[in-house]
């Protein structure tokens, strides 16, 4: 967690004791060379990040008969094959459809996520209530309850109120598994606005709801970006919420997706640009606010 | 936008969460007088509580009372029952095994590159480009994770990129080319016979009689792209011709080398004599070979088994035996750079003049490390470490989508079954309930772990 993160330097260099040799000569030129092999190590390791995405974008520009025929890396001698074929023919498919429905189902629940939790974690830093402290406990405790308990009580319960299918009911089912990190992320971060800043609003008069909206909010921006870009991202990207609660007329990409593994091999061209399609967004969102998301991520690292 | 990545000031919310510095630990007496009642507190919270109350808590409850009870409804108590098949049930007990595997090495895998990268990262000027490459996975989905690896698990080397690199790493070691289902000719006439999965001649052979060889069988598939028509050598020494005896259409003679008949290259031969191989030759792309500098005398010339035996083909990813290790490796490639992020961060708050008092007293860069950096980056370390762990424990999107349908029961997980038991056609929800619950009771000891870590933070 956070705690431990923050917590790293602050033992003291122990163990090594004083009066070592001096560095050799060969000590050095080990570092010589090391530094040319440290080079060559991490940009074939960058590679091999790299080239696993890079093959989903070629496969996904070409057709079904060529990506059949040869293998994705061909195309550095026949660029030619290169077709946006595939992407046109998403259009026609039920892929517009759950991309809007991914849509419909993330924008709500991250905004409800950040409102929900960000009033809880305000009482939770500044406000005094019997068992404050031990309610927060709970929320911590609630970070990593896996998402499966879940499924068959409220898959029970949506049934019995007639919401089972809907986008309302996987939104509201994100939206509460959200909140344990949602509440925790922005407490620890509320805490530390400055006391002097709410005593005044405080003396002043001003209602607790205003106080929220006019200085709270405001000043826990840096952690209200993270958040919503990391639960923007987790919604995006989920699966098995998706595969339960979402029927076929609301299902998001993912949902669409894994229905079209089953074929694999015959619909590469649904599949690769599908799921290139998908990733798209988030990897716009990483690369314009990957500062957010780094931070969200390190203080909520428990998840 | 690259200076998170750069891993060198603290997140705000990660130094307060720290908790040990400003605000929280002295406010909450001095608050007290000025706070508002206990009703607003609670009119805070209500949204939040309830959301809680219905979709996390009350399941809890309702996992547990309907694990004891059977398949379809709350009418059927069967006690432990369920708990009980969880252990016995083969099908389950592969899943518990597998995720045993999953608990065991990918952790261990993740946190060990996340430091390896980190550590690196602080040695070329590339770093912040080299970050964001590693770290990319961490946005796309585990579904588009599962496509993309799909992709490059493909068996055909032609396809896979896996077995593309396997193979061709394999090919630049060995040159042979492997002629899978073919035989000698057949019958009296023939010079050749089978033996031992390998092909010989029947009478002993001597320098200046051409050998040859007839083979027939070859697949259309495995006949190499350069092959020739086939040409008897002439000259000195021991030579011949290991041919495909079979023209397309008819009208060849059995057992000679006619017009258009092919030759078949890259065949290993040898020649043998007194049970002991004294010379060894490759065919031409026409089919002829030579044994260079060899003695006179008689001979046995043979081709060995390994001719007949398929080429390297690469592995066999998403077959029963690799399918969880492939799956670990796109894990491995999805969480590393969550790992080396963190890592990264907490090598940048170790303080430098630590690292070069110790460098200047005559360390080498490897006491450094292991003296200094990992005892400094143990707490970090073990925050990864433990987050892998809970990831490994609920990994389910990744084996769903990389493994096909026909070895889902070999790389099944606990996750996976609870999902296929109770939604995915199995429809026995009192052992999906057992199953939650089990998954439950996995992640409750790192649940008090984080209840105490926070306290001890705290105060």
């Amino acid at each position: 967690m956070t705690t431990a993160t923050a917590a790293a330097p602050s033992a003291k260099p122990s163990g090594l004791e004083s009066g070592a040799p001096r560095r050799g000569l060969v000590s050095r030129i080990v570092d010589r060379i090391g530094s040319g092999a440290v080079q060559v190590i991490m940009i074939l390791l960058g590679l091999f990040w790299l080239v696993p995405t890079l093959g989903l974008l070629v496969v996904s520009l070409r057709t079904n008969q060529v990506n059949s025929a040869e293998g994705w890396w061909t195309i550095f001698t026949k660029p030619a094959e290169l077709t946006i074929q595939n992407y046109a023919n998403l259009l026609g498919s039920g892929f517009t459809a759950s991309f809007w429905n991914t849509v419909l189902i993330t924008v709500p629940t991250t905004v409800l996520v950040i409102g929900i939790a960000a009033m809880a974690a305000y009482a939770f830093a500044w406000m005094d209530f019997p068992g404050r402290d031990t309610a927060f406990l709970v929320v911590v405790g609630l970070l990593i309850v896996p998402i499966q308990i879940a499924l068959i009580p409220i898959a029970s319960f949506y049934g019995a109120t007639g919401i089972f299918g809907s986008i309302p009911g996987v939104v509201l089912f994100h939206v509460a598994f959200g909140l344990p990190f949602a509440i925790f992320l922005l407490r620890n971060f509320f805490v530390g606005i400055p006391a002097s800043l709410l005593e005044a609003a405080r003396m002043d008069g001003a209602p607790e709801w205003k106080i929220f909206v006019s200085v709270v909010f405001p000043l826990g921006k840096p952690a209200i970006a993270s958040l919503g870009i990391f639960q923007f991202l987790w919604v995006w990207n989920d699966m098995l919420i998706a595969l339960v609660f979402a029927d076929t007329g609301n299902q998001p990409m993912t949902k669409y997706l894994q229905s079209q593994m089953r074929q694999f091999g015959s619909n590469t061209d649904i599949l690769s640009s599908g799921a290139f399609m998908s990733l798209i967004i988030p990897l716009i969102l990483f690369f314009a606010f990957q500062r957010y998301f780094v931070q969200g991520m390190m203080a909520g690292s428990v998840k | 936008m690259t200076e998170r990545l750069n891993g060198r000031q603290d997140p705000p919310a990660a130094s307060s969460a720290g908790g040990t510095s400003t605000g929280p630990a002295e406010t909450p007496r001095t608050r007290k007088r000025l706070g508002p009642s206990p009703a607003v507190a609670i009119a805070f919270l209500l949204p939040a509580a309830l959301l809680l109350g219905i979709w996390v808590v009350y399941p809890i409850v309702y996992s547990f009372v309907r694990s004891l009870f059977g398949a379809q409804n709350f009418s059927e108590f069967v006690g432990l029952g369920n708990y009980i098949s969880i252990f016995t049930d083969p099908g389950t007990l592969t899943t518990i095994r597998n995720n045993l595997i999953w608990v065991i090495v990918a952790p261990i895998i993740v946190t060990t590159l996340g430091l390896i990268f980190a550590v690196l990262t602080e040695r070329i000027k590339w770093a912040t480009a080299f970050k964001l490459i590693v770290f990319m996975p961490m946005a796309v989905s585990l579904m588009a994770a599962g496509v993309i690896f799909r992709l490059v698990y493909e068996q055909s080397p032609d396809k896979g990129l896996a077995n593309a690199v396997l193979t061709t790493v394999a090919d630049t070691f060995s040159s042979s080319q492997g002629y899978p289902a073919a035989r000698p000719r057949e019958g009296d006439q023939s010079p050749v016979a089978a033996q031992d999965g390998g092909v010989v001649t029947k009478q002993p052979v001597q320098a200046g009689q051409p050998v040859l060889i007839p083979i027939v069988g070859v697949k259309p598939e495995v006949m190499p792209s350069n092959a020739q028509t086939a040409k008897t050598p002439a000259g000195e020494g021991l030579s011949g011709v290991v041919w495909f005896d079979f023209t397309q259409g008819g009208g060849g003679r059995n057992g000679a080398v006619d017009g258009a008949e092919k030759g078949l290259p890259g065949m290993t031969v040898e020649a043998v004599q007194n049970g002991q191989v004294a010379a060894t030759a490759t065919t031409a792309e026409d089919g002829s070979f030579r044994f260079e500098g060899l003695a006179p005398g008689s001979y046995t010339v043979r081709l060995p088994k390994s001719n007949f035996e398929a080429s390297y083909g690469g592995l066999q990813w998403l077959g029963p035996t690799l399918i969880t290790p492939a799956i670990i490796g796109a894990f491995v490639w999805v969480w590393a750079g969550f790992a080396m992020v963190l890592l990264a961060a907490g090598l940048a708050a170790i303080p430098r003049d630590a690292l070069e008092a110790a460098r200047i007293d005559g360390a080498t860069e490897w006491q450094v490390f292991r003296r200094i950096t990992v005892p400094l980056l143990s707490p970090v370390l073990l925050v990864v470490f433990v987050t892998m762990i809970i990831n490994t424990l609920k990994v389910f999107d990744l084996v769903f989508i990389i493994a096909p349908a026909s070895v889902q029961p070999q790389a099944n997980v606990v996750a996976l079954e609870m999902w296929r038991v109770s939604f995915g056609g199995g429809n026995n929800q009192g052992l999906g309930s057992a199953l939650a619950i089990f998954l439950l009771v996995l992640v409750l000891p790192f649940m008090i772990m984080n209840i105490r870590r926070f306290r001890r933070g705290e105060s």
